[in-house]
């Protein structure tokens, strides 16, 4: 027989997923509740996955509730952690060194190499590897470790059927359905006990996971159960942005008096590109210790940090006014330049996040307002 | 298990030579590890390190075919104060070269811009700047271009004029070299007052002339200003441009001048277009 590349499971589909995942050695992540959010923790069953749990957003804003007797496993969009740590650690030591006579000796840095298997993450965040992807290892130098990672790494999407108030995935083109960068794509449709997942394989690997679980064949009733729960989410986006001429119009607009107003609310306090989950700035560092031994580490850096920009005589963006409008014009704008994509993906996560419930979708549409030039 | 070397890990290189150009900077020359190592065009830089300090971007100041990579380091913050205090036989760390470069001899200039057609070279260094452009002075010194090779220096006072020995053997060797100070001491009988005030009378052709220009941010400015008002093609003015750097892979971030990042698109960039406008806005 033929294996299916689209097919349907229930709970026990789910969990034998999740054994084969741990069975073959994958570090198995995906969403838990934990600390009053939805994180991501080792996972081993349905039993770890946050059921009937839904995520309120909005600026500065981020609660749980929970709904009992739907089922629904991923009925909620996005919490504070995204896949990024996991690639691209917040802290990795990439060089190290013993003191010697005639100077310093490299010793091997071992990392971790277990394979991890990201289950239940989301179609931006699929997008933000792509993004990371571009910067890390799409350009004349790839870092090693990142790349490893990435290409041990199973990814398991969650298609979106419950967009949170911050999500605008729908206007950056990377939600709530996910056509590419996953083994294997799951869709809820259904609740309680008609609950059920679609199953799309996007890989050689998801095909050959998807062969060993039990399944029932899609019908045609599935399909279009799948087409009305992502067309009921793309309707119900907490928030749209104009994409169209607006990174020309932010680069227009660099002497905006908008920036001024909006660092007036802004407490640099670098929240935004620590949950952001294509913000790859860091520093490099060197540290010693007493018996002469060296460390290189790599570690996340953020450009609301008054350093960041750092030159013999002082920083070169010394205002929050020139921080927040480096940081949203490279996002929106100057990202293309450097890279040929967006950097935001629409996860809302700045916004949620913010202390002071800064909403980029406001602050980009207002600055670029009068400058889009729309052929 | 061995993997290759990490690109953020440093070659482990050992300092030479060691000359105290100045009170505050010193050129360190390294030997390479391998023949590679030495390879580099003028205008690059490398990662250098001192070790458990810290590492800074430093231009490559020697000629490419040198025995030793030169690093000219002014001494103004922890790492390339540990730097300057290096001794011939201490081990520095080296990553790179990294970057775009001057673009001296056949073939485009920097991003695409117009290459050098054999006209004019006007060399503009402002104080430390001048280390990034000693290579490519070098090459251009050798005479084998028929336009002329001018270099105007400018520095805060007669004892902060860098490379004096090579501005004279340059002067020898026919270039058009001028010296200007913002504060003359005794003894001081050369011109006074900034940099752009030695082009208004410099000879050179501007048609098809190419420019090199380093030195503080403000001093590029105007000196590209005055270029331009001498007729000289903003396209075929170059600048080599600083910010904060940490990776030189295009990685970290830091030195990010709006859709540039200056590790990767830089330092040297053509002064027309993007950068101009750049450089006019604040805080960028």
């Amino acid at each position: 027989m033929d294996t299916p590349t689209t097919a349907v499971i229930d709970r026990q589909g789910l969990d034998e997923l999740l054994a084969e995942l741990v069975s073959r050695g994958y570090r198995t992540l995906g969403p838990v509740v934990a600390d009053g959010a939805v994180v991501t923790r080792e996972v081993t069953s349905c039993v770890d996955l946050p059921a009937g749990w839904h995520d309120e957003q909005g600026p500065g804003r981020y609660r749980l509730h929970h709904h009992d007797g739907n089922g629904r496993l991923f009925a909620w969009a996005v919490g504070p952690t995204s896949p990024k740590a996991l690639f691209f650690p917040p802290k990795e030591v990439v060089w190290r060194a013993a003191a010697g006579e005639n100077g310093p000796v490299p010793v091997e840095v071992e990392g971790d190499d277990r394979a991890v298997a990201l289950v239940g993450i989301r179609p931006c965040e699929v997008a933000a590897l792509r993004i990371l992807d571009g910067v890390l290892s799409g350009g004349a130098v790839t870092d090693p470790g990142y790349r490893a990672r990435r290409e041990a790494a199973v990814v398991v999407v969650a298609e979106c059927g419950e967009p949170a108030g911050t999500c605008f995935c729908g206007s950056m083109g990377t939600g709530p359905g996910c056509e590419a960068g996953f083994d294997l794509a799951l869709t809820e449709i259904g609740r309680g006990a008609r609950w059920r997942v679609v199953v799309r394989s996007g890989s050689a690997l998801g095909a050959e996971l998807l062969a060993g679980i039990t399944v029932e064949p899609i019908t045609g009733t599935d399909e279009e159960a799948r087409h009305k729960v992502l067309a009921s989410a793309r309707a119900r986006m907490g928030r749209r942005l104009e994409v169209e001429g607006l990174a020309a119009a932010l680069e227009a607009a660099q002497e905006d008096p908008g920036w001024a107003a909006v660092a007036d609310r802004c407490l640099s306090c670098g929240n935004c590109t620590l949950v952001c989950p294509t913000c790859f700035c860091s520093d490099v560092e060197d540290v010693s210790d007493l018996s002469g031994g060296l460390e290189r580490r790599r570690r996340w850096a953020s450009c609301f940090d008054l350093d960041h920009s750092y030159l013999h005589g002082g920083a070169v963006r010394p205002t929050v006014q020139s921080r927040y409008r480096q940081w949203l014009t490279h996002k929106l704008s100057s990202w293309w330049e450097q890279f040929g994509t967006s950097g935001c993906v629409g996860c809302g996560r700045c916004i949620t996040w913010c202390p002071v419930g800064i909403d980029l979708t406001e602050e980009a549409t207002a600055l670029a307002a009068g400058r889009r030039t729309v052929p | 298990m061995s993997r290759a070397l990490h690109p953020l890990a440093p070659r482990l290189w050992r300092v030479a030579s060691r000359t105290v150009e100045l009170a505050d900077v010193v050129t360190l020359g390294v030997e390479p590890d391998t023949d590679a190592g030495a390879r580099f065009r003028p205008g690059q830089f490398n990662m250098l390190s001192a070790f458990g300090v810290g590492e800074a971007a430093i231009s490559v100041s020697s000629r490419p075919g040198d025995n030793l990579v030169g690093h000219t380091i002014r001494d103004v913050g922890p790492v390339t104060h540990a730097l300057a205090l290096a001794r011939v036989g201490d081990v520095v760390g080296v990553r790179g070269p990294f970057g775009t470069d001057w673009g001296v001899g056949p073939g485009p200039g920097p991003d695409g811009s117009p290459g050098d057609d054999g006209g004019d070279v006007v060399v503009v260094a402002g104080g430390i700047g001048l280390a990034p452009l000693r290579g490519a002075i070098d090459l251009l010194a050798e005479g084998r271009r028929p336009g002329s090779t001018t270099v105007l220096v400018g520095a805060r006072s007669p004892d902060q004029v860098l490379f004096a020995d090579d501005l004279a053997r340059w002067s020898r060797a026919g270039v058009q070299v001028e010296v200007t100070v913002d504060v003359p001491g005794p003894g001081w009988t050369g011109p006074v007052g900034v940099v752009t005030g030695l082009l208004d009378r410099t000879r050179f052709d501007p048609t098809g002339a190419v420019a090199l220009v380093c030195g503080p941010e403000i001093m590029i400015r105007f000196t590209a200003r005055a270029l331009m008002a001498r007729g000289v093609d903003p396209d075929r003015i170059r600048v080599s441009l600083e910010r904060n750097m940490q990776c030189g892979l295009g990685w970290c971030g830091h030195c990010q001048l709006g859709p540039l990042l200056l590790c990767r698109d830089g330092p040297v960039v053509p002064y027309a277009g993007v950068v101009e406008t750049l450089l006019r806005q604040r805080q960028r």
